[in-house]
């Protein structure tokens, strides 16, 4: 117990000295998660919108298929990525394993499927009433969707939120496919294995502690942004 | 109204761009303007643990002014990272393996350049009673008496090969011995593995550098420290362009110079001398140790 009240000082010793290694590390976090995110938003926005207004066969298989994959484990996206990008592999040439862009990469595919669903979920519960008032008054689909994100903003906020949440969590896609080079790929929750691996338990927990933190500031930035 | 979606975006732009700005700058000011060039190291877990690459790696950087990206690896998965031409240099220790690589074509040529002994380590109490044996009687007493358990890496490192080869020279099928209860594959890296050893009060076979870096976090002792199999010789290996032609070969060549230069010899002799009162790695710079 005394490791974990160690830890927490710790955590605010290091973010009070704005620890360099740490701040670095952080950043790196922060930053990757954050491109994953949005990247992963940009896409999956319109792209759960045009599933949700389109019907077609196998609609309601793929919105089966899109949630199964919310189980997906992180260490078996690394792998598919690794297999992918490892120089042996079909997109060896680009070079790109153990570099922080193919971990983005790798955290889109993760959360890709939770954005999706998520989105879709969210436009389903939209009262009919506003879809069917917007159409006899004249608006073009894009209109329509429009009107319909702008009611399940919240929602779609929400998802986001998840979304980063699993990206910056996870530690199977960055250690696999980033390799965890120090001032390179090194990102919070790597940096967290090893230094378990290592012993250095006071450490680890305090960069845990970090990465809620971070978290927190992100989910209050988001919230604040959404409400003014 | 959709001016918020929007604004919540932007927001996450800039927010995502300065973030990045921050990070970008942290990168500029490590590496100067040229863009220098990455070098791959795979490296076995066991130097890495103990701080050794840490430690080497600035210097080699400055030397050469390339970026060293410095992976740790069980000596399994190091020469994995080889065959697919993902690194451009690995530093193992598992000779047979090695030279199996080289004939193979994957490798260039083996250069040891450190060395030091496996240790066998358990509690204190030596519950199986082997403290002093040779290593291959020690395993063979272990397998008789049952009482004590191992914890063995279990993840096809350089130290799980060693350890498989003493069970051989002990004359047991290695398959057998995992079937035993009081055999504990925990299939992780060095510094764990002690870590759980230590838990389970259990024996271990581990090298000498990680077993010193760790000593004042578990409560394992040495049992037994003498015996020919028990040599653990480091080396390191460039990766082959003919099999893999992106791989960097000048710059790997350059690491290996490095390593086995006479001033970076001394100081890999030197390192954690002043720290755990004994020495880590005995260099030997291109040659067997004998």
């Amino acid at each position: 117990m005394t490791e974990i009240w160690q830890g927490f000082i710790k955590a605010i010793e290091l973010i009070v000295s704005l620890d360099p290694e740490v701040m670095e590390i952080a950043g790196r976090s922060l930053g990757i998660s954050m491109t994953s995110c949005l990247l992963a938003s940009l896409v999956c926005i319109p792209l759960a919108s045009l599933i949700y207004f389109h019907n077609f066969p196998g609609k309601r298989v793929l919105i089966n298929i899109i949630q199964t994959f919310f189980s997906l484990p992180t260490v078996c996206v690394g792998l598919f990525v690794f297999v992918l990008f490892s120089r042996a592999g079909p997109l060896g040439g680009t070079n790109l394993l153990f570099t922080p862009t193919v971990m983005v990469l790798g955290q889109m595919i993760l959360i890709t499927p939770i954005l999706l669903g998520l989105i879709i979920s969210a436009l389903s519960g939209v009262d009919k009433a506003i879809l069917d008032t917007a159409i006899s008054l004249g608006a073009s689909g894009f209109q329509v969707a429009a009107v319909v994100l702008r009611e399940v903003r919240y929602a779609v906020l929400a998802a986001i939120i998840m979304g980063f949440g699993r990206a910056i969590s996870e530690v199977g896609i960055a250690l696999m496919v980033g390799g965890n080079i120090r001032g390179f790929t090194r990102v919070i929750t790597t940096a967290i294995s090893l230094e378990t691996s290592k012993g250095e338990l006071e450490l680890s927990l305090a960069l845990g502690m970090i990465l809620i933190f971070l978290a927190l500031v992100v989910n209050v930035t988001l919230n604040r942004v959404q409400q003014r | 109204m959709r001016y918020k979606v929007i604004g919540s975006l932007v927001a996450v732009i800039v927010l995502t761009s300065l973030v990045l700005g921050v990070v970008g700058c942290g990168d500029s000011t490590a590496s100067p303007l040229p863009p220098q060039e990455r070098l791959r190291v795979a490296t076995t877990t066991s130097l890495y643990d103990t701080g050794l690459w840490g430690y080497l790696e600035p210097m080699f950087e400055e030397q050469y002014n390339v970026e060293l990206d410095v992976m740790y690896a069980g000596t399994g998965k190091a020469l994995e990272y080889g065959r697919r031409g993902d690194v451009d240099v690995i530093t193992v220790h598992s000779k047979a393996r090695e030279e199996q690589f080289i004939i193979e074509g994957y490798g260039v040529t083996r250069v040891p350049f450190a060395y030091n002994y496996f240790l066998i380590v358990g509690p204190a109490a030596d519950p199986a009673g082997i403290r002093g044996l040779i290593p291959e009687d020690a395993f063979k007493k272990l397998m008789e008496a049952g009482s004590g358990s191992f914890v063995s890496r279990g993840d096809d490192s350089g130290t799980h090969g060693k350890e498989k080869a003493i069970w051989t020279a002990a004359g047991f099928d290695y398959e057998t011995v995992r079937k035993a209860e009081w055999y504990i594959e925990g299939g992780t890296g060095m510094g764990p593995t002690l870590m759980m050893a230590s838990e389970k009060q259990a024996y271990t076979l581990t090298d000498t550098g990680t077993f010193l870096a760790y000593k004042g976090k578990i409560d394992l002792v040495v049992i037994v420290d003498k015996g020919d199999i028990l040599l653990n010789v480091y080396s390191a290996i460039a990766i082959n362009p003919e099999e893999n032609p992106k791989t960097k070969i000048d710059l790997a060549n350059n690491l290996i110079s490095f390593l086995t230069s006479p001033e970076i010899q001394e100081l890999i002799g030197n390192y954690g001398v002043e720290e755990y009162g004994m020495q880590l790695f005995t260099p030997c710079a291109g040659a067997e140790p004998q």
